[in-house]
């Protein structure tokens, strides 16, 4: 049997949405890396400008590569960037946020300040600043909206591990013989997982828009790595002469940031325990109120 | 099996919130600790297990079987919890986590405690469930907290602190939240499980009336101070103290009946 939670998931039509198109782009990413209709990087100066058509179900680019197989590898670079800055966001969102919710006073307060100061600095400009001196890499966008985002995810997911932190239900754990990590693991966690479930799934959107924004804009992935962004900015110099080949990697941008945050959206609902009352009554009749 | 507290001294940011409260529960004693809000009983009994909040710091000596319980290091006192001293809070509605199943926060000590299996918990758990007479004990370990109703949660509550079978049960106003005839319901429930573990009592209310039907002597707090000490009986017929004239003033004048039949 299927878990509560991805049944739930799976009723609702936008989180059903989100899940299947996240799940198409990691397979398209993972597929990538052992086989594209073409070479991606191949160009063939005879077939360039082709319309979508057999073989070349999208069309080719300016140099004649298969436009499909650049999506392709694209998805390769897009998955790799955006679940980096997810592991990162979360790595330093739940550490930020558990010290700041349940250390000693002193040191809640200084880090909640931290937190206050460090949410104010520009996280694409700072990433942008690091690329133009130190030269670009996707390493950058990681680091950078993972930090950035983490420090997101903190602010958010802070009070929320306070306010369950100090609530009856912990305390009686607690008086049950748990310790202090064993309430953490089993009680506070599961608890703050649903807000903190929908800022990762933004912090995972807009990794994945910083990273085709920053590949644009010359300071994300080297010519040489396969990127939506990059693509983005290669063909929109023709966008006058051959719209419709612009139309894929935009696409594909936008309906993966939409799947990332329906997904998100959906998740939160199916964990969330308040909104987990309607359904559970509905799949069990007879309950003894 | 013996509780020992002498000249406890809670400080919460310099404040003294409790001022030298000394008492005393030896093995099968019911001792209830009365006192308007405010006068320090409950943070007495959360002393006693070491959960005291955050900014409060306790002293003088809380002897467990000869054992000082300040001090020791929450790792230590994590043991004695649950296993040794059980407690059940006042309200019902936030004592229960809403995402975990009754089943699984009633066997929760026992797997910490007893290092039991996930399916030879949940049969403990059904088995405890009966024990503080839930209806369906089966069905019931599978629901939500959401799902049962205020009296049927404090019946989870209790059997989560009785699950290992404690010495000393403390009760901190188990029944302030609940509706009058609920209440009669989880009082002769408490006393029978008492009665039946020959387990010590620690019950802490504002309620003389519910006091006179639980407990044999009464420990009077006002403003973090022991302001008298007697059984029940002298308490109720002959208080000594304005603080416990007053309490006799204002206990609820409800009859409890001992069946648990509505008043």
């Amino acid at each position: 049997m299927r878990p509560l939670w991805l049944r739930r998931l799976w009723a609702v039509s936008t989180g059903r949405f989100g899940l299947i198109v996240v799940a198409i782009i990691a397979l398209l990413a993972l597929v990538s890396l052992a086989w594209t209709p073409f070479d991606p990087q191949a160009s063939e100066i005879r077939d360039r400008w082709m319309p979508p058509s057999w073989p070349h179900l999208l069309g080719t680019d300016d140099t004649g590569r298969d436009i499909l197989s650049l999506i392709m590898a694209g998805a390769r670079t897009t998955v790799f960037v955006s679940v980096g800055a997810g592991v990162v966001a979360t790595l330093v969102g739940i550490a930020l946020a558990a010290l700041g919710a349940l250390t000693a006073r002193w040191l809640r307060e200084t880090v909640a300040v931290l937190v206050d100061i460090l949410i104010a600095f520009p996280v694409l400009l700072i990433a942008m600043m690091i690329s133009s001196v130190w030269g670009g890499s996707l390493w950058v966008v990681i680091w950078s909206v993972g930090i950035g985002f983490g420090v997101n995810i903190a602010r958010v997911t802070r009070p929320e591990l306070r306010r369950v932190q100090q609530s009856d239900f912990v305390l009686a754990a607690r008086a049950a013989g748990l310790t202090a990590g064993q309430s953490l693991v089993r009680h506070l966690l599961p608890n703050v997982a649903p807000v903190f479930i929908v800022q990762l799934s933004w912090s995972m959107a807009v990794a994945v828009l910083a990273e085709a924004g920053l590949s644009y804009l010359g300071f994300g992935a080297s010519v040489v790595e396969p990127s939506w962004g990059l693509l983005l900015a290669d063909l929109q110099r023709y966008i006058g002469v051959h719209p419709l080949s612009v139309i894929w990697p935009g696409l594909a941008i936008t309906v993966t940031v939409l799947a990332l945050n329906l997904l998100g959206d959906g998740l939160r609902e199916a964990t969330d325990p308040t909104l987990r009352h309607r359904a559970a009554e509905v799949h069990t009749p007879g309950v003894v109120a | 099996m013996s509780l020992r507290v002498e000249d406890l001294v809670i400080e919460i940011d310099g404040r003294r919130v409790v001022d030298g409260v000394s008492f005393e529960a030896p093995d099968g004693a019911r001792l209830g600790l009365i006192g308007e809000s405010g006068s320090g009983k409950s943070l007495t009994a959360l002393a006693v297990l070491g959960l005291l909040p955050d900014g409060a710091r306790a002293s003088g000596s809380i002897r467990w079987n000869g054992v000082e319980l300040i001090g020791m290091p929450d790792r230590e006192l994590a043991k004695l919890r649950g296993d040794d001293i059980g407690i059940v809070f006042q309200e019902p509605r936030t004592a229960l986590n809403p995402i975990r199943t009754v089943g699984r926060q009633i066997a929760e000590s026992i797997r910490i405690h007893e290092r039991v299996g996930r399916r030879e918990a949940r049969e403990r758990a059904i088995a405890e469930a009966a024990r503080v007479r839930l209806p369906d004990p089966e069905l019931i370990v599978d629901r939500y907290p959401h799902q049962l109703s205020g009296g049927q949660r404090q019946r989870v509550a209790i059997a989560m602190a009785l699950a290992c079978r404690p010495r000393l049960l403390i009760a901190d106003e188990p029944t302030t939240a609940l509706d009058v005839t609920v209440q009669a319901g989880i009082l002769t429930l408490l006393l029978d499980l008492v009665r039946d573990e020959g387990m010590s009592l620690m019950f802490i209310t504002h309620d003389l009336a519910v006091l006179a039907q639980v407990a044999a002597e009464g420990v009077v707090l006002e403003h973090g101070r022991v302001v008298e000490r007697a059984p029940v009986g002298t308490l109720l017929t002959a208080p000594a103290s304005p603080v416990t004239q007053g309490l006799l003033r204002d206990a609820t004048a409800t009859l409890w009946r001992p069946e648990g039949g509505p008043a």
